[in-house]
């Protein structure tokens, strides 16, 4: 176990300099120079040659990205917003927690509602039900986030005012907890192809657990229907589960700047693209590298709690 | 039923065991045939000679009997229709927008004159939804071929070469991809700045990712083969085997990854355009449409958003069920290696 977890970290962080190194290599390739992209569009040569010679930018490239990765792990310095005035770490601040709390809210709802849905599919297998599952996570994915946060805005929000269209925009990052309701649509919003895509999943790997020696031995013993399913085959189907979960987190964080931006609500999805739109580089790359920190560790604990449940991961290593 | 089943019920039913075994498990021996089935032409691997076709047919049938697939192609082919002929029938303004401004009203609802009413700039929306559709298609169409045939090249590389070198060319792909997506895309949009050829290729960088891993899979369990070894021994060059060989054995695992990533760039396409960074004015597509609809969702405009939005899900939906279809074909060939 102690070494899996030391191997599976190890892959994580070969993942996470090699993300740095894609942001410097993006970095570089900004037309103009990233002079140009802190300083602004309309810097006179005298500042653009000023600015490299203080930041180490007429340096050899190899010298740079040693410089760049220190600046990461010494100090946190994820470059500098011209647009904000500030660094890139100060603009992100509490964007992060927003993000990640949105984030994880909706994968534990997904979850808490895909796994009893994919179960309730094996038990009514072939029966309306199934079928009436089946079409609408057809339906579901096919639908892109932006499209159902639009519709869902226009019908519960302008037409029915059900609900507000995002919280308020000074609300803390706790508000998700404080109030629920703001976050209603979004949530619906981010979760509804996550939990088509894990009901699925759910259903099928617990029919493929059914076909199993096992769950047939346990029939001949004379196990009930109801033991087999949810005390033998469920226990089975929901270790792959986390395995989806770890390498669906890229896809779901994607999901979460589309409903960021549908929704208006100030996390790390909308900060980029924002500063797409002012052309503030180096907030967008700060912003990509830490959201994907922030995936790989979660799929690193994803994979851990998939080897602490399952013993054939545990023990074999 | 398979063979063991079958002989357990062979001890308890002396009736079932006079019955030849299901089909597929080489020449059948029962009494009565004995003599025609060994003077049956065998092919070449010794098994039955299949009277159904080719394997193309047989797979073109497994295709046709799927009517969502047939549905989903009917209608890919209509929408290409409807957006690259239609102009030539419905001839509308979509490029001049001090002439949309004179000509027409703003905002207005479907009309005899304009069938599904105009847009916040005047354009007739009948008419921007093909104009739209153009781009949409175009671009999936293209970055989806860019995106597969790299990712093919790639993989098989990776697969071919192995050792260190594929550990290297696989943690490439590995690291792009714990990038969520959008992100990435994002930066790269705002770094290179949108037009139509630079989206498609931008579009293509991230998704060139899944079509190496899997031909690289495709390619790792092909190498060992024999005619490949064989080519090798007689000389056959690395390129030679990679073209002519390893490539065209997995083009239907290539096909099948091409069919769904038409639809995925298509929707990211769509997103990059309703987040306002699609193709820049007056170009126009689909999710562009759908960003410039909401803007005026409160107003109640219902015409700029449910047809757009209509036509997003639905050639989707389309490209995935050709999609699924494509992957049940290529089983039934699979099934007869």
């Amino acid at each position: 176990m102690i070494g899996f977890i030391i191997r599976r970290a190890g892959q994580a962080l070969v993942v996470i300099l090699g993300v740095i190194l894609i942001t410097f290599v993006l970095a570089k390739l900004i037309p103009g120079g990233e002079a140009k992209a802190v300083l602004g569009p309309k810097a006179t040569p005298f500042n653009v040659a000023q600015f490299n010679r203080l930041n180490g930018l007429d340096l050899p490239v190899w010298d740079q990205f040693w410089r760049y990765v220190e600046g990461i792990f010494a100090h946190l310095n994820l470059g500098y917003s011209y647009k904000y005035n500030q660094g890139v770490r100060q603009v992100i601040g509490e964007r992060l927690p927003k993000t990640l709390l949105l984030v994880g809210t909706s994968v534990v709802i997904s979850l808490i509602i895909a796994i009893p849905l994919g179960i309730l599919q094996v038990v009514r297998r072939n029966k309306p039900i199934d079928y009436a599952v089946t079409s609408a996570s057809f339906f579901f994915y096919a639908m892109p986030a932006f499209l159902l946060g639009t519709l869902l805005i226009i019908w519960f929000s302008f037409d029915l005012k059900w609900f507000p269209v995002s919280p308020p925009a000074d609300a803390p990052a706790t508000a998700i907890f404080t109030d629920p309701r703001a976050f209603v649509l979004p949530i619906i919003t981010l979760s509804a192809i996550t939990i088509a895509s894990f009901s699925r999943y759910m259903r099928s790997s617990m029919m493929d657990q059914l076909t199993e020696d096992y769950t047939r031995t346990a029939k001949a013993k004379g196990a009930t229907n109801r033991r087999v399913l949810y005390g033998h085959a469920l226990r089975n189907a929901l270790i792959p589960i986390l395995t989806l979960l770890g390498l669906s987190l890229p896809a779901i964080v994607s999901g979460a700047l589309i409903t960021e931006t549908v929704f208006n609500y100030p996390g790390m999805g909308l900060l980029t693209v924002q500063s797409a739109f002012n052309d503030d580089i180096q907030v967008v790359l700060g912003t990509t590298l830490v959201i994907t920190v922030a995936t790989v560790v979660g799929s690193l604990l994803a994979d851990v709690l998939y080897a602490a449940a399952d013993p054939r991961i545990r023990l074999g290593s | 039923m398979t063979e063991e089943e079958a002989d357990y019920d062979a001890v308890f039913n002396d009736v079932e065991a006079a019955t030849p075994l299901p089909m597929g498990h080489g020449p059948t021996i029962t009494v009565g045939d004995a003599l025609i089935e060994d003077t049956a032409p065998h092919g070449p691997e010794g098994g039955e000679v299949r009277s159904s076709g080719s394997v193309f047919r047989q797979m073109s049938r497994v295709f046709v009997e799927n009517k969502l697939a047939v549905v989903g192609i009917v209608f890919i082919v209509l929408m290409v229709l409807f957006c690259f002929v239609g102009p030539h029938l419905y001839s509308t303004n979509q490029t001049n927008t001090q002439e949309a401004l004179i000509n027409s009203n703003a905002n207005q609802p479907p009309s005899s004159q304009n069938p599904l009413g105009t847009d916040a700039a005047g354009f007739d929306m009948l008419g921007r939804l093909m104009y739209g559709g153009q781009v949409s298609l175009i671009v999936g169409f293209a970055s989806a071929l860019v995106a597969t045939v790299v990712g093919t090249i790639y993989g098989a590389m990776a697969g071919f070469f192995g050792g260190w070198a594929d550990s290297l060319l696989m943690r490439v792909v590995d690291v792009l991809l714990s990038i969520p997506v959008l992100f990435l895309l994002i930066a790269l949009v705002t770094i290179f700045h949108q037009s139509e050829l630079l989206l498609i290729l931008v579009i293509a960088f991230v998704s060139w990712l899944i079509p190496a891993r899997l031909v690289r899979g495709e390619t790792l369990s092909l190498r060992g083969r024999e005619y490949v070894q064989a080519v090798q021994v007689m000389g056959g060059s690395r390129r030679r085997i990679i073209g002519r060989h390893i490539i065209p054995n997995s083009v239907g695992t290539i096909v099948v990854f091409a069919t769904f990533q038409i639809a995925d760039s298509i929707l990211l396409l769509a997103a990059l355009g309703f987040i306002g960074l699609g193709v820049p004015t007056p170009q126009t597509d689909w999710g562009t449409m759908l960003s410039n609809g909401v803007e005026s969702a409160a107003s109640g405009y219902w015409w700029q958003i449910y047809p757009t939005g209509l036509c997003i899900v639905l050639v989707v939906m389309a490209f995935n069920y050709v999609g699924d279809a494509l992957r049940d074909s290529l089983e039934v060939r699979l099934q007869q290696r």
